[in-house]
């Protein structure tokens, strides 16, 4: 059941990498969190029913409501365009995306090790190295939040993989989704789309040597 | 105990600073905050070697950097005082930027001593956020711009650091433990599993340098020193690169233990040159005062790189850099404010002839540029001429060359615009306002210890340091 789950995740990759609105993109985050919520689900089973039931809690409530939630009210509020502008065509980015994806199932193959298993590290992975992509070729200010969130989740998944032997860990990933989410988006709600009327990278070059 | 009684009076310190709206009372607040601070850190000294709750232990080195940020934090306080009762300073941000520096200053002591690698990350992660608040103090599109980019290469950094923190558990469950503490990590280095160990520090690497201001990540601090007020500023230039420096250092300590420590040396060597480059690159054509401070601060701290990549006489030496910088730099930092004062801008064009309008101020100017370019009576002098030493000792001829190129270059950089700030005429008219000798004091007197360390340095200076490399394999 994990396994296809995080099949699942992985094949989200790839629609992101070539979904064209940036409802879609929400849509695809908001999915991602369910996502979290039944493989934590299916794979926390040696931690504390407390515990367990706060990281459910957060994975559902936090990262399939909220976060799709505000960053669709923020497109609303600022009149962001549908369109997500990448650099990159929608070809080159799949195939970008499917050589993340094939690096670290090469990468995977060559870890031989009990303690971990090899579908969380390959979606976790590709998941954090998608994101590291996606922020750097979307030209709105929007999307690299979004490609940030989909950093998150890869590390979330990460964190299950060690999750039954260390618990804390698992927390501090939902300390930091917290964390850092709130930062962003709440900089975000309150102030960047007000003062930066179009907020895409282009606007962002103030600041130079 | 202490540690508690220290945490929730800051909490509580901070909650009354953000809602207070008189000077008096903001004034009042700080003196209880410095107070305690000091009497923390005298009681930090008292119990060294100790450790508490198994999170936090007063180890040398964390004590050493505690006593650094104690000693600093005074001029800091003062300036910001000056800083924020210009007239047209509102006292609605002066309540924010006091909350949020007695935010970072308690955050950076808890994260010096923290004794835990996840408590390390999480202080490290409050000190985004307090910096954040610092950053954005101007409330105008510039330093929102700044704040933004602060703030997400933070957030991209702290997910790293976490990488690195899971890969270290997925390279400790190899040795039958499950504590993430520094010192069972230490005692279980022989056991790690190498290959985990080095992804662990690759990612927790890189994940740090957005705070010491390294290769690849050092974008973020320079625009954040750049826009955050002068005085929080010295904070971030001066202090907070030690953090990313101590979250670097005791994941190395674990590393020097195992078998993966050849491999991550040349990693940071490696990390180390590409930042002299890079800051040696950008030195050259830089036209902001504030901005070419923060870039020396990326210089220096390739040098404290180099010296723990090397070895040998190079740890010390990269220690007592680390403490020396802070002092200098902090104060450099400081001595900003009265210069933006008369000038009432930051680009190098706009200054000159300094020293007819400011004589005390601009010899201690001079006498921080000369600390900082490490010419002598500078401390740093003495600890770049041992890393230098080591690289010698280690025969590593090449990285010799290439630093000496590029530290000529950053000190010809700097040096041609000191000289045009002190000596050359202004191109414009610059109306004369009168400076008081005494707001020049605090620099010098940090000028001072980071000389007098230097040359001099105390017995108990050289026991800590000494004791605090120990588990290093020397």
């Amino acid at each position: 059941m994990k396994e296809i789950l995080l099949i699942i995740f992985l094949v989200t990759l790839f629609y992101m990498s070539i979904a064209n609105r940036m409802r879609g993109y929400i849509q695809v985050l908001s999915i991602q969190g369910v996502l979290m919520f039944l493989v934590a689900f299916f794979q926390l089973h040696e931690v504390s029913a407390f515990n367990l039931f706060w990281i459910l809690l957060e994975t559902i409530i936090f990262k399939s409501v909220a976060v799709p939630y505000f960053l669709s009210t923020i497109i609303k509020h600022n009149k962001i365009t549908r369109e997500s502008e990448p650099f990159l065509p929608h070809f080159v980015s799949l195939i970008i995306t499917t050589a993340i994806v094939v690096g670290t199932i090469i990468l995977a193959s060559m870890i031989k090790d009990e303690h971990l298993d090899k579908i969380f590290f390959v979606a976790a992975v590709s998941a954090i190295f998608f994101g590291l992509y996606f922020i750097s070729s979307r030209r709105k200010l929007l999307s690299h939040v979004m490609g940030y969130v989909v950093i998150e989740n890869g590390v979330f998944i990460l964190s299950l993989a060690v999750g039954n032997e260390m618990p804390m860990l698992v927390n501090l990933g939902v300390l930091l989704d917290i964390f850092a989410s709130v930062l962003i988006l709440g900089i975000f709600v309150n102030k960047i789309g007000d003062v930066f009327k179009d907020a895409d990278v282009d606007s962002l070059t103030l600041l130079k040597d | 105990m202490m540690l508690s009684i220290y945490f929730i009076t800051t909490l509580f310190l901070v909650i009354c600073l953000v809602f207070s709206r008189n000077s008096k009372v903001q004034e009042a607040l700080m003196v209880v905050f410095t107070m305690l601070q000091v009497r923390f850190c005298v009681y930090a000294c008292c119990h060294l070697r100790e450790d508490i709750f198994n999170y936090f232990s007063f180890d040398a080195l964390g004590v050493l950097l505690l006593v650094v940020l104690t000693i600093i934090c005074i001029p800091v306080f003062i300036h910001s005082h000056i800083y924020l009762t210009r007239p047209q300073a509102k006292i609605e941000s002066a309540a924010v930027y006091y909350a949020a520096l007695v935010l970072l200053v308690a955050a950076m002591s808890l994260s010096f001593l923290a004794n835990h690698v996840a408590v390390n990350w999480i202080f490290t992660e409050i000190t985004t956020l307090s910096a954040a608040l610092l950053i954005y103090h101007h409330r105008n599109k510039l330093a929102l711009e700044g704040t933004w980019k602060y703030v997400f290469i933070c957030a991209i950094s702290i997910s790293f650091v976490f990488i690195g923190i899971l890969f270290l558990s997925l390279s400790l469950m190899h040795a039958g433990a499950h504590d993430l503490s520094y010192k069972c990590l230490i005692a279980s280095a022989q056991q790690l599993d190498t290959f985990w160990l080095k992804l662990a520090f690759i990612f927790i690497f890189t994940g740090y340098t957005a705070k010491i201001g390294l290769f690849p990540m050092f974008t973020a601090g320079i625009d954040a020193k750049d826009k955050a007020p002068a005085p929080a500023g010295a904070f971030l230039a001066g202090i907070l690169v030690n953090v990313g420096f101590i979250g670097i250092f005791r994941v190395f300590g674990v590393v020097a233990n195992s078998e993966a420590f050849e491999w991550c040396r040349h990693f940071m060597l490696i990390t180390a040159l590409i930042t002299l480059f890079v800051a040696s690159a950008y030195m050259v054509k830089l036209h902001n005062v504030k901005r070419m401070l923060a870039y020396s601060g990326v210089e220096h701290m390739a040098i404290v790189m180099l010296g723990l990549a090397i070895g040998g006489v190079g740890y010390v030496a990269a220690i007592m850099h680390l403490i020396m910088h802070s002092f200098v730099k902090s104060g450099l930092f400081l001595h900003f404010t009265q210069m933006y004062r008369l000038y009432q801008s930051k680009l190098i064009d706009d200054m000159g002839g300094y020293f007819k309008h400011n004589p005390f101020g601009a010899m201690v100017l001079l006498f921080g540029f000369f600390c900082i370019m490490a010419i002598p009576p500078s401390g740093l002098f003495v600890s770049e001429f041992f890393i230098f030493k080591a690289m010698i000792d280690a025969r590593q001829i090449l990285v010799f060359a290439l630093t000496a190129f590029f530290l000529t270059v950053i000190i010809w950089a700097i040096a041609r615009s000191v000289m045009q700030i002190i000596f050359l005429p202004a191109k414009r008219e610059i109306s004369d306002i009168k400076f008081s000798p005494w707001e020049s004091v605090s620099q010098l007197i940090l000028f001072l210890i980071a000389a007098y360390i230097g040359i001099n340095p105390p017995e108990i200076l050289l026991t800590l340091i000494n004791e605090s490399i120990s588990m290093l394999a020397l």
